[in-house]
């Protein structure tokens, strides 16, 4: 039921964005989100409709290659 | 980034197996690590992830699949309105074979109800303004992740003065679920996995006591192979470190301590805590949420009025224990025989994120 999927931003207009995953458009909702610090290209999780969250890029790239490190050295 | 593929490399998944096997190596003693979630009950299972964390490693699923934990009076109750000449009911797909006491929504389908599947609450809302003749009940069930879309659409239907929009609200918060279980002398733990989407809105904050006053790890993992496998080692270096146990985000590219204010903020305004019941945990108090009085307008068990048998749950079904850890789906005598997906006897088979049917897709890994 938590179920949420990573989906780009393709399009923005007032509170409802396109997103886009594997070719697949919809239309989502930006009311829980700040929506003035969305824009295009940006990433959202999006359950029921709704965008839940934006995924933080730097900090993704970052933990993964921080992970990468760990694996090699702990 | 496209934040699915780069968290499915299979050699850096061996290369957290190994540290996971180093780490259990150090350690005499099995660890038990109870999986929150039901979407992280799934992947493990779709991933095989049990079969290769070794036998000094138990994963435990939890409470996490709200349509498991979700007791068979809210379920007679909706059948009930649906029984209704002018109701329509909405619903995600996962309550629909759901065997209450004595029906299912489906078989109500079946026997000319109007019941509409829907994918968001929003399409429910569309569904009520498409019909104004008829009552549109959403049957609001799901934890955090869920519960705020819920609330955003009833704000919706207030604003937009939608009277014939209704939801019969089952929504349940999961902190209040973990207290319940690590106060369970039965269930024996040394970590928890907290749900990745969950923590997306409440943050991790509302964890905090799990690691303070009874010493458990809680790490919030994120959903991908490589997300889970961390997130054991994570837990497992709390473990072995002896740092003192603390609650640590694995999944921080969408989980930040405060969580998602807006989200909250939304679930605050709509909805208030109550006592409510869970399949398999008895009643935990504050665990529910009700819609507040303000929206009372809006509230399918203020304004619906529903004749509701008696409630009778499944005999021989072990659901309740399968939710709270202590027992397994093989242990139970129905599992395979008499519970399939196609007829289930429990909700955790029902559920694409029941336990059960997690088990019966995927295999015991």
């Amino acid at each position: 039921m938590c179920l949420a999927v990573p989906m780009k931003i393709v399009e923005l207009k007032d509170m409802e964005a396109i997103v886009e995953l594997g070719g697949v458009r919809r239309s989502v909702s930006l009311t829980l989100l700040t929506e003035d610090t969305l824009q295009v290209g940006d990433y959202v999780i999006v359950h029921a409709g709704f965008a839940i969250q934006k995924l933080d890029d730097d900090d993704a790239r970052e933990r993964l290659i921080l992970l990468k490190e760990m694996l090699e050295l702990a | 980034m496209k934040y699915l593929d780069e968290y499915r490399d299979p050699a850096l998944a061996h290369r957290i197996l190994d540290k996971i096997a180093e780490a259990c190596g150090e350690r005499s003693e099995l660890a038990a690590i109870m999986e929150v979630c039901g979407t992280h009950t799934m992947s493990i299972a779709r991933a095989g992830l049990r079969s290769l964390l070794g036998e000094n490693l138990r994963l435990l699923s939890g409470p996490g699949c709200p349509v498991c934990v979700t007791p068979n009076d809210y379920l007679d109750r909706a059948i009930a309105i649906a029984r209704q000449r002018d109701a329509i009911i909405a619903t995600f797909g996962d309550m629909m074979k759901v065997p209450g006491s004595s029906s299912s929504l489906y078989q109500e389908r079946g026997n000319g109800a109007r019941i509409e599947m829907v994918y968001s609450p929003l399409d429910a809302l569309k569904i009520a303004e498409q019909n104004p003749l008829n009552k549109v009940i959403f049957l609001g069930v799901g934890f955090e992740t869920t519960a705020p879309t819920v609330a955003a659409t009833l704000a919706k239907a207030r604003a937009d003065g939608v009277k014939n929009f209704f939801v019969l609200c089952g929504h349940k918060i999961v902190p209040p679920a973990l207290f319940a279980l690590v106060n369970d002398p039965e269930l024996k733990l040394d970590g928890f996995l907290c749900p990745g989407h969950v923590s997306a809105i409440i943050g991790s904050r509302p964890y905090e006591f799990i690691a303070r006053d009874y010493g458990l790890p809680c790490v919030i993992a994120g959903f991908e192979p490589l997300d889970i496998l961390q997130g054991i080692w994570m837990i497992l270096r709390q473990i072995i470190e002896k740092r003192g146990a603390s609650v640590e985000i694995q999944y921080s590219r969408a989980v930040a301590a405060e969580g998602n204010p807006k989200a909250a903020a939304f679930m605050e305004k709509v909805f208030e805590p109550v006592d409510s019941i869970w399949r398999g945990l008895g009643k935990i108090p504050a665990s529910g949420l009700a819609i507040k009085e303000e929206f009372g307008d809006w509230d399918a068990a203020r304004v619906i009025q529903a004749d509701v048998g008696e409630t009778r749950e499944p005999a021989g079904c072990i659901c309740g224990m399968i939710l709270r850890g202590v027992r397994l789906p093989m242990d139970c005598p129905l599992f395979r025989k008499t519970c399939t997906p196609e007829n289930p006897v429990g909700a955790c088979m029902v559920s694409s994120e029941g336990t059960c049917a997690a088990y019966y897709k995927y295999g015991n890994g």
